[in-house]
């Protein structure tokens, strides 16, 4: 069973870009009129950009975690169910 | 009275009637007398029915009406609804999964259930039961508010108990078919509510600019609207003073949202890890839109929309603007599609929301209490009442609460449900808090919270007390001595009553460590939380 490790957390670096959306509660980076696009103030411009941000971001994160049965770096002592699994 | 509004309206309102009733034979399990099936729609849903399950419990008619209303009274604060959407999924994107798959493990209906089986506490699981139907009454109160501005939009405006009665006989139609049918109910609406409302918002992003000279033109009458204005912390730019608030009221209904029992449901109704993690990536599209309907506020400040003065309270009511914008410059039967979608969107929200509570009263305070042996048709019935008793319980918080304050009301859950997040959320990850470091930070977090919110008054409207979440950081005192001096410098409560729940719940489980007490029992395996749909440790569904 690979999906069934006996670990409690598993990590991968790139979980880290799901930090990036975060910098957009920083007010003081946008909080100003100019310069506009469309009439739109620069405060608003630049929030709607962090949508497609996020959501690459997060698109990300899925598609190279995925099926990954990543382990943190003090398991790479193995358990006994992987080492066994060369014996089934 | 605005005939075709209404005749488009009911039409609309029919035909997800029908939908509703029929919606119990949609995937039908073997069963519906299960809590699996009737509370959680079979746990089956894949990636699109649980898109559109989400995005219309978690964009609600709250979003469509009372966004618009702050932007348009209060300004660029109001404009929080966009950041707290973005950054809500790479918050959730990680716990989310983890919940997902010990909940499938062990048939856990509730984010109580989890706190019981991860603790073995039954009453840190009540505490958090009760928690979230408390949370959630205010919210399903606040999807009736936008359900109700619409209708008075459309003429039905009467005074007194009587200007009611429409929302009444809506709700309870809402109230019959999802007894009858659970979650398939909003689930198979949601199709029609999402459609509508991405039909209007489109729309009237594209046409109602145009008519008003642009966007620069818009956001320069709303300058001078919030310019003529006494109040210093409106406009269309944040001020000195609510940055803070903007950032961390944004930051704190993020990490609330996906406590609240409501948003959890559609999780758990999902088939596997992988619908929840496209769902991640998929659901900012509402956000966008969320964003762009928030703009509408503004436009209604250069169209000159009115708010109508609500013949119940007899004041007026902002958030009608957006009915009233709708009303005013669209065609009549364009304008009944939009107040179906608004008023569709709040069915759907308060259905789903209705099922959560009855779930967390079933399963943590019914089955606990007062019958242990109930079987899961017993569960499944007493879940079915208890969705009646929630929904007419919200229908009374409106017709005796000022409806006015619906975005307090709701905020007042968000501080409330936001002090689960350590016995939840934290859990999820570590069992380093000890149960009884998570109740003392959660009484802490609590007192001092609503302590807070009864204190923040508003005197340009006459509330002293509960008139809004924003608390200036000078009023926060530590047995008398004010760490921030006199700062008016504005931070969102639920974050402060946050941070004093860690702190007490962070020394709370040292001594605890220190004196040896007992940990309670967990029940979940570390590896429960990363099992997927194909795993066969999985419970099987609608069995006990």
């Amino acid at each position: 069973m690979p999906s069934d490790h006996k670990t409690g957390l598993r990590w991968s670096n790139w979980n880290l870009l799901l930090i990036l959306p975060l910098f957009m509660l920083i007010t003081p980076w946008f909080n100003m009129d100019e310069p506009r696009i469309f009439g739109l103030p620069f405060f608003y411009w630049y929030q709607f950009l962090f949508v497609p941000l996020g959501v690459v971001c997060v698109g990300l994160v899925y598609v190279k975690t995925k099926d990954e049965p990543v382990v943190t770096g003090k398991l790479d002592k193995l358990g006994v169910d992987d080492l066994d699994e060369g014996a089934n | 009275m605005q005939w075709t509004e209404l005749i488009v309206f009911s039409a609309l309102f029919l035909l997800v009637t029908v939908m509703g009733f029929l919606a119990a034979r949609w995937q039908k399990g073997d069963t519906l007398e299960h809590l699996d099936e009737w509370g959680l729609g079979g746990r089956k849903f894949g990636s699109w029915i649980t898109w559109f399950l989400v995005g219309g419990d978690l964009y609600t008619a709250y979003t469509f009406v009372a966004v618009p209303a702050l932007m348009f009274g209060a300004g660029a604060l109001g404009f929080y609804a966009l950041p707290y959407t973005i950054i809500l999924y790479p918050l959730v994107f990680l716990p989310l999964v983890r919940m997902w798959s010990v909940s499938r493990v062990h048939g856990y209906v509730t984010p109580a259930d989890f706190v019981k089986g991860r603790y073995g506490s039954h009453w840190l699981a009540l505490i958090i039961a009760v928690t979230g139907i408390v949370a959630t009454m205010p919210y399903i109160a606040l999807q009736l508010v936008g359900l109700e501005a619409v209708l008075r939009s459309m003429g039905l405006n009467g005074s007194g108990i009587l200007g009611h009665l429409p929302l009444f006989v809506a709700f309870l139609i809402l109230a019959l078919y999802t007894y009858q049918s659970g979650l398939r109910a909003p689930a198979l609406i949601a199709f029609v509510k999402d459609i509508l409302i991405y039909l209007v918002i489109l729309v009237a992003i594209i046409y109602l600019p145009s008519k008003f000279g642009g966007w620069g033109e818009i956001f320069n009458d709303a300058q001078a609207k919030f310019d003529a204005t006494p109040s210093k912390t409106d406009g269309i730019l944040l001020t000195g003073t609510n940055q803070l608030q903007y950032a961390t009221l944004a930051l704190g209904s993020a990490l609330a949202l996906f406590l609240y029992p409501h948003s959890l449901t559609g999780i758990l109704a999902s088939r596997g890890r992988n619908v929840i993690k496209r769902n991640m990536v998929a659901l900012p599209a509402y956000s966008l839109l969320l964003g762009l309907l928030a703009l509408l506020g503004f436009v209604a400040i250069s169209a000159g929309t009115k708010p109508i003065v609500n013949q119940a309270t007899g004041r007026p009511d902002t958030n009608t603007i957006v009915p009233e914008l709708f009303g005013a410059n669209f065609p009549s039967w364009f304008a009944g599609i939009a107040f179906a979608a608004i008023g569709i969107g709040a069915l759907v929200p308060a259905a789903i929301m209705s099922i959560a509570a009855a779930n967390l009263w079933t399963r943590n305070v019914y089955k606990e209490y007062m019958k242990k042996n109930a079987t899961p048709a017993e569960e499944a019935k007493q879940a079915k009442l208890a969705s009646l008793v929630v929904k007419f319980g919200a229908v009374a918080f409106i017709v005796f609460v000022d409806p006015q304050f619906s975005i307090d009301l709701q905020l007042m859950g968000g501080v409330m449900i936001l002090q689960t997040l350590p016995a939840v959320a934290i859990a999820l990850y570590t069992r380093w808090f000890h149960v009884y470091a998570l109740v003392a930070g959660w009484i802490a977090g609590m007192g001092y919270g609503m302590w807070l919110l009864y204190n923040i008054g508003n005197p340009a409207i006459g509330k002293a007390h509960f008139a809004g979440s924003a608390l200036p950081l000078g009023n926060i005192s530590v047995f008398g001595w004010h760490p921030f001096g006199a700062s008016t410098t504005q931070i969102y409560v639920g974050i402060v009553a946050l941070l004093v729940n860690l702190v007490v719940a962070v020394v709370v489980t040292l001594i605890a460590k220190k004196a040896g007490w007992f940990n309670g029992t967990d029940q979940t395996d570390p590896s429960d939380y990363h099992v997927d749909e194909d795993n066969p440790r999985v419970k099987p569904i609608a069995a006990h």
